[in-house]
């Protein structure tokens, strides 16, 4: 136990102290020592930045999410489901899928202006939805055809059948989607808040930036990498907690 | 009762999937058609698609639309070409010394979640809009895509093959060379498929954030000068584009995987 | 009123392929009484499949009926179960083996006791109390097959669907899976229909076994099968009315196999003549 904590903390904590090394003695405006990026955390997030530019980017993220995994998973559920209907959005959806997500902001700026939070939000719901759409399409359709037999054999009922067969069964790839949208919806968040003299995470990193407050803008930055692996973190967490059986199952495929 | 007897049905005449493909985007044009002309949404906002396919059209005939093209694509190409090598030279070393890959595991879980973008401050101080800046975010976060392929594919080589070629004392490098090598050569192609769309995704990210010359440039100074058809023709070329590098890269993946038996889970 | 639990009459199937019509089925006839064990073989591609698809409802007839207990069957039938010849595929991965065996029951409506009470049952019945809360993919081949066997019992159903089920469980197993399936019938009184390609497994199951002819396919033949009612892996299989029934199902396959065909009007006649069960 010990010894994998060591393994895995070993590089980590040599990389930050070589960091911390090699910039103590720095005067390079743009490297500043990380002794001075880590003075600079307190003084830098303190309740009112916190308040004002951490929770609602947070809050925008997580709005934005989760209309996309609700609505990607409903929308991906019925074109699964449905030949016809699959191969109809197919190339529209591949086309849609292909379009940097980024560009959808001056594509909204167009319809409202890009100001107040809906239109981040709608930014980053569109950018997460393609990636949850299409991969719980890609599972509802390889969902195995004997367990649809099976399920309509034993008279499941639709509610049942789409909640015990079709979710459960597509949720692997439908968790797969999620992640990819975990990191694009990040990436939006940040973006969406470069546009405007607007108040965000992203927005105080590039308000930093453009007022030169160095050692400031490296904490964004490493603030934004936290989050960035906090929420991977956390998605792992869930992951591991509902997909248990599809990492049995796989290992027990290897195994044969 | 009479359900019982299923009446003999007419074979019904299936639309094949490529005609309803078509018809798919028949549909989608026809609906951002009518919506501005029937009113539904403001012209101002969306304009018809016949107006958007025109002004595409009329792009495609200016130069410095294919310049801006080019330097999109050229600003892919560079960023992809550098991440493949470096993903792929990194991921072999790694993968191949298992104190190297248990030690930097924590580290790659660590570093692969920070998006890409918070490196955008950083970047713009040090390079300004110059298509360095670009790079350096289109490298990192393609990067990523390869090394953590290469991976997966070094640590799918078969212990047997591997113990095989110990017992005949091969050298390290033949090693690589003829057990290695071929088994991840499925997972650098994977890689490399994932880390192309991304890279696009950056560049053109990169051009409209930051200003770097290329089509994402175009897209942000058609918008804010108000030329709305034109931004729309711009994100369809873009959209066009991703799809183009998104059906090569799969088309390059299939050639490349003809010979390879086993059928992998897409990831 | 009948003692007919299942009667299948004039069933056809054409499947619509690519601009050409495929018959599967062109008119299969027979019965199966309450309380039967029967058996199916036929020729590989001779539309087993497709007969018991039909059958159980998941696939529509292009003709003829099937009728459950008097009830055409349209879609799938309250009281059929379906043992399914891929076990690995037809288990939900997701649930345990208690929540594979339970989930019908729960569709069904019945309370949390009367289902816990039915679920511990039917494991017991196939031998698997043991592994009741483990997941069916930490189990071997032949396990599997016994939780897909306790889901089927379990659901009480009036006739229970056997496709090719042991067709992919090692020789061992397979065997004592037979003998599972013959307790189970006499223990609990089912009507089991047994689709198979083995003919010994056929012979040694069965009352009765319809043999199939070749594509499109009628009912070959209905052999009734004169053995007595405990059989025994070792001792039935080495008796010399296992040799002769198992010689006669052979030759059968064996013409079917080369094209022989009945007179269309003497198949229907003859798989209706035989309809009362006698066992020695």
């Amino acid at each position: 136990m010990t010894r994998r904590a060591l393994v895995a903390l070993g590089l980590p904590v040599v990389l930050v102290a070589t960091w911390w090394v090699l910039s103590a003695g720095s005067t390079s405006f743009f490297w500043p020592p990380l002794s001075a990026i880590v003075a600079a955390f307190p003084t830098t997030w303190t309740a009112d930045p916190i308040a004002h530019d951490v929770l609602p980017s947070l809050a925008r993220l997580t709005a934005g999410y989760l209309v996309a995994l609700v609505v990607g998973v409903a929308a991906g559920v019925a074109i699964g489901s449905d030949r016809v209907l699959r191969a109809l959005c197919e190339p529209v959806l591949e086309f849609l899928r292909a379009i940097p997500p980024p560009v959808l902001v001056p594509v909204i700026a167009l319809f409202a202006g890009y100001t107040g939070s809906t239109t981040k939000v709608v930014t980053i719901a569109l950018g997460c939805l393609w990636p949850i759409l299409l991969n719980t399409v890609e599972g509802v359709r390889s969902l195995d055809e004997v367990l649809r037999d099976t399920a309509r054999s034993y008279r499941l009922g639709r509610l049942t059948t789409l909640r015990q067969v079709v979710l459960r069964g597509s949720s692997p790839r439908i968790a797969a989607g999620a992640r990819q949208a975990l990191s694009v919806g990040v990436i939006l968040m940040v973006i969406s808040e470069l546009f405007g003299a607007d108040r965000g995470l992203g927005a105080a990193v590039v308000r930093f930036q453009r007022g030169f407050a160095i050692p400031q803008m490296w904490t964004g930055i490493i603030l934004l990498g936290l989050l960035g692996v906090a929420l991977s973190g956390l998605f792992r967490l869930v992951e591991h907690r509902t997909l248990a059986w599809y990492r049995g199952l796989r290992q027990a495929e290897r195994e044969v | 009762m009479t359900g019982a007897v299923t009446a003999p049905r007419a074979s019904r005449g299936r639309i094949p999937e490529p005609a309803l493909g078509v018809l798919g985007l028949a549909l989608l044009v026809a609906v951002v058609e009518a919506l501005p002309r029937l009113g539904l949404v403001d012209g101002r906002f969306l304009p018809p698609a016949t107006a958007m396919l025109g002004e595409l059209g009329h792009q495609l005939r200016l130069a410095e639309f294919w310049v801006a093209a080019g330097q999109t694509l050229g600003g892919w190409a560079l960023g992809l070409a550098l991440a493949v090598v470096a993903g792929v030279v990194v991921g072999v070393v790694i993968g191949g010394v298992g104190f190297l890959r248990a030690v930097t595991a924590s580290t790659i879980e660590f570093l692969r979640p920070i998006p890409s973008v918070a490196l955008i401050p950083l970047v713009v101080l040090v390079h300004g809009s110059r298509p360095e800046s670009a790079l350096v975010l289109v490298v990192y976060a393609a990067f990523w895509q390869v090394l953590v392929q290469v991976l997966y594919g070094v640590a799918d080589v078969d212990p047997v093959v591997r113990d095989t070629a110990r017992s005949y004392r091969f050298s390290r490098w033949t090693v690589v060379r003829a057990v290695v090598w071929p088994t991840a050569l499925p997972y650098v192609v994977t890689g490399f498929r994932l880390a192309a769309s991304v890279a696009l995704i950056l560049e053109v990210t990169a051009e409209l954030i930051i200003g770097v010359p290329g089509l994402g440039r175009s897209i942000g100074v058609a918008q804010s000068s108000g030329a709305v058809t034109q931004t729309y023709a711009l994100v369809i070329v873009v959209g066009l584009l991703g799809v183009a590098v998104n059906t090569s890269a799969r088309f390059v993946e299939r050639r490349a995987l003809r010979w390879h038996t086993s059928v992998r889970r897409d990831l | 009123m009948s003692t007919t639990a299942l009667d299948v009459r004039n069933l056809a199937k054409t499947y619509d392929g690519h601009g050409r019509d495929v018959e599967a089925v062109r008119d299969l006839t027979f019965r199966v009484d309450r309380g039967e064990l029967v058996c199916v073989v036929g020729p590989s591609g001779a539309g087993k499949t497709t007969l018991l698809r039909c059958v159980a409802g998941l696939l529509d007839s292009s003709g003829g009926t099937v009728h459950l207990d008097g009830v055409p069957v349209t879609g799938p039938p309250a009281g059929m179960a379906v043992v399914f010849q891929e076990y690995g595929r037809s288990l939900f991965p997701w649930l345990t083996v208690r929540g594979n065996v339970g989930l019908p029951l729960k569709e069904k409506g019945l309370d949390r006791p009367t289902r816990a009470a039915k679920v511990d049952a039917a494991l017991a019945a196939v031998g698997l109390c043991d592994s009741a809360d483990a997941h069916p993919w930490q189990l071997s081949g032949g396990m599997q097959q016994r939780v897909a066997i306790a889901r089927a019992v379990a659901y009480e159903p009036s006739v229970l669907l056997m496709d090719e089920p042991f067709a992919s469980v090692d020789a061992q197993t397979r065997a004592e899976l037979e003998d599972l399936v013959r307790d189970l019938w006499q223990d609990l009184g089912v009507t089991v229909l047994f689709v198979t390609h083995d003919i010994d497994e056929a012979v040694y199951l069965g009352q009765r076994v319809l043999v199939l002819s070749n594509r499109p396919t009628v009912v070959l033949e209905d052999v009734r099968v004169d053995l007595p009612t405990a059989r025994d892996q070792l001792r039935t299989r080495s008796s010399p009315a296992f040799a002769a029934a198992r010689n006669r199902v052979y030759e059968l396959v064996q013409r079917a196999k080369q094209g022989h065909r009945p007179l269309p009007r003497a198949t229907g006649a003859r798989a209706m003549s035989t309809g009362t069960t006698a066992e020695g």
